[in-house]
């Protein structure tokens, strides 16, 4: 086992499936000579060369619908979009094309696609490059999405997203590129979209994904302290979503919190509360709460900016009310 | 071209125009429903293009493409089960009148938003070019697609790359209502290719030979490793956009124009008189059938009663793959599931459930 960056993660999975399949392509704006505006994709030409590391131009929709084309074919290009933001461009290919093509035809057609992404708020980088879209992607049926939080789970759901027939996205996180973890190699994958519980509770169920696990398990140390015992349930994918995990937790400790960066309002928090009120009603001792961005442009000015995103004495506030069925969530 | 090209060609372009109007006639009826895009008029484009391609190409095309699925050899019987939403249909019933495919065919669509033939086709030919196959991918589109980014976006790397995809436009001067000249600020199509380098050519798409051997041309070019071509073919539809449309925002005379037998004779009968501007009348018909009959009948390929048989021959084809369609069962649940899950290979998602 060794201690690796997320970016690193993703650059072996990466590396390992262009050795073994030369069917996988990498293409997207500076994976090439640049190395990828993250590193994710570095010296992956000077190794593969220009017809499987292919530096496009800024031209999103037709590259992503390129990617679409390729793997009608047959192929598995793993296509990077330099942060969602741009996918917004892209959008025509993948819930038009890549989503609707192999139901369309009848089942005809295979679909390897891998769109890699990042999104979230990172640092002061305005309301257009901080944005999410995990609402919109996972409201498109044929779609399916993981949002690793680890470098372990890079490494593996980006392994087992350019094996997949399907197409897929890989949404990661500005803010998780140069976070360290332990990535094995040798153990067996967990399923693609199994959820996982990091942190055992007894008294409230936390469910986060992405960049929010981390903030979701600090706020749970803070309330470790306080007495609460809070459990953390990093999701891992968001389409499919793994609800017996969540139901099987949520069961257990009566009470649930929904962490999501994205704007609360119509976001993909409120598909996960609808579904586990509906799920597990009559074992809930609290409405299913939800803490997430408020329901604004990311602001650039920077104490703003972070009052916009859960942190984690947020988190630690809403788990309190949680549990003593008091005062303002929000 | 010998006796047998001709009489195929003549052939399919008869089994076109007698299959979109036995559609028209079911829409009418209302055993077909949903949008409807029928070619009659620009049999010649398909017929000609397709006529060139070979058994190895990947075909794209747009919402109007039954006839183009037809000449690649996709069976009448199952575009019409298709049209009818049965599960015989080529894509079981799951895409519809926009949404032919077929893999064995190597036919890619049916996509029916404007723009979208252009990547999907430059992806394909990606593919090709990637795996060194001497193949090549045709892309149509209409003249109300050059105004999309993906136009631009994709002719730019298709020539960055040299990728193998003829562009075919099948210009018909109208996006759905909208006249070429109130909605492209350049009217010649295949002026726009120069601004990435793409050898381009205009033809009259009311000529089929001229369309075949224009096509031939420049699939020789793709193939011979030149990169991407495009053509422009010029040409015009009879109906309106789609059954939803009577096409009324068209001068009077314009349509009968393009239909007549003889256009010279049509103008000079006086029935053009309404039209106005100097483009409106610059390239009436003759409609490609009744042209392309008869040059096959002067070159002695059509003695006796020859026409009219291979005239009933496509009416009989036809019958026969209406009657299949409308005998044919609807598909279920279950295979929209199937469909949906082609890909899954027996995937598990969470490691609990049941493969």
């Amino acid at each position: 086992m060794t201690g690796l960056l997320y970016w690193q993660a993703l650059h072996r999975a990466l590396d390992l499936e262009m050795d073994s399949d030369d069917s996988v392509l990498v293409l997207g704006e500076d994976v090439g000579l640049f190395g990828g505006t993250y590193r994710v994709t570095e010296g992956l030409m000077a190794k593969y060369g220009e017809w499987r590391v292919r530096d496009t131009p800024i031209s999103e929709n037709s590259f992503t619908g390129l990617g679409v084309g390729a793997a009608m074919l047959g192929l598995r290009p793993v296509v990077e979009i330099m942060t969602v933001n741009f996918a917004l461009l892209a959008l025509d290919a993948l819930i038009n094309m890549a989503a609707k093509i192999p139901f369309m035809s009848g089942g005809q057609f295979p679909m390897a696609l891998t769109v890699r992404m990042p999104g979230g708020v990172a640092r002061q980088l305005g309301a257009q490059h901080s944005q999410r879209l995990e609402h919109t992607l996972m409201n498109v049926p044929g779609l399916r999405m993981v949002v690793p939080s680890t470098p372990q789970d890079a490494f593996w759901q980006l392994r087992q997203a350019i094996r997949s027939d399907d197409p897929l996205i890989v949404l990661e996180h500005e803010l998780l590129y140069f976070r360290k973890g332990p990535v094995d190699e040798t153990l067996p994958p967990p399923p693609l979209h199994q959820a996982k519980t990091v942190r055992e509770g007894q008294t409230l169920t936390c469910i986060a994904y992405s960049r929010m696990v981390e903030v979701a398990l600090e706020a749970a140390g803070i309330l470790a302290g306080m007495g609460i015992g809070m459990e953390v349930i990093d999701l891992r994918s968001l389409s499919p979503v793994d609800w017996e995990t969540c139901q099987g937790s949520v069961q257990k400790t009566h009470r649930c919190l929904v962490v999501e960066e994205d704007c609360v309002f119509a976001g993909a928090g409120a598909e996960l509360a609808a579904t586990l009120q509906e799920r597990c009603f009559y074992f809930l001792d609290a409405p299913v709460r939800r803490v997430g961005g408020i329901n604004l442009p990311t602001p650039f000015s920077p104490d703003l900016e972070a009052a916009s995103i859960p942190r984690p004495d947020t988190v630690v506030q809403a788990a309190r009310n949680l549990v003593s069925g008091s005062g303002n969530l929000r | 071209m010998d006796r047998t090209g001709l009489l195929w060609m003549l052939r399919q372009m008869l089994l076109a125009r007698t299959f979109e109007e036995a559609a028209a006639r079911e829409y009418a009826t209302g055993s077909i429903s949903g949008f409807l895009h029928l070619y009659p008029g620009e049999e010649a484009v398909a017929v000609g293009v397709l006529h060139a391609a070979e058994p190895g190409d990947h075909v794209v095309s747009t919402y109007r493409e039954h006839v183009h699925a037809l000449v690649r050899g996709l069976p009448a019987r199952e575009i019409m089960a298709e049209l009818m939403g049965k599960k015989a249909g080529v894509s079981a019933g799951m895409g519809g009148s926009m949404h032919l495919f077929s893999r064995e065919h190597r036919f890619l669509g049916g996509v029916a938003i404007v723009g979208e033939t252009f990547p999907l086709a430059i992806g394909a030919a990606y593919a090709v070019a990637y795996r060194r196959l001497p193949e090549a991918v045709i892309c149509f589109f209409g003249d109300g697609a050059v105004n999309q980014g993906t136009f631009h976006e994709s002719l730019n790397m298709a020539a960055l790359w040299k990728l193998p995809v003829l562009f075919v436009c099948e210009n018909n001067r109208y996006q759905i209502g909208t006249e070429i000249h109130r909605h492209s600020a350049v009217v010649e199509v295949y002026r726009r290719a120069c601004a990435y380098g793409i050898p381009a050519v205009r033809e009259n798409g009311m000529d089929v030979l001229a369309v075949h051997g224009a096509a031939r041309r420049a699939l020789e070019r793709v193939r011979a490793g030149d990169g991407p071509q495009l053509l422009e073919l010029e040409t015009y539809r009879y109906r309106g956009h789609s059954m939803a449309d009577s096409g009324a925002y068209r001068p009077a005379g314009e349509v009968e124009a393009y239909r007549a037998r003889d256009p010279i004779q049509f103008l000079e009968s006086g029935l053009s008189g309404s039209l106005e501007g100097h483009w409106q009348a610059a390239c009436p018909g003759p409609d490609c059938i009744a042209s392309f009959g008869e040059y096959c009948r002067t070159q002695g390929h059509l003695e006796g009663d020859c026409f009219t048989r291979l005239e009933q021959e496509t009416v009989q084809e036809v019958q026969e793959a209406l009657e299949f369609a409308r005998q044919a069962p609807a598909p279920d649940l279950q295979d929209a599931w199937a469909a949906f899950r082609c890909n899954r290979r027996g995937e598990r998602f969470f490691g609990r459930e049941p493969t």
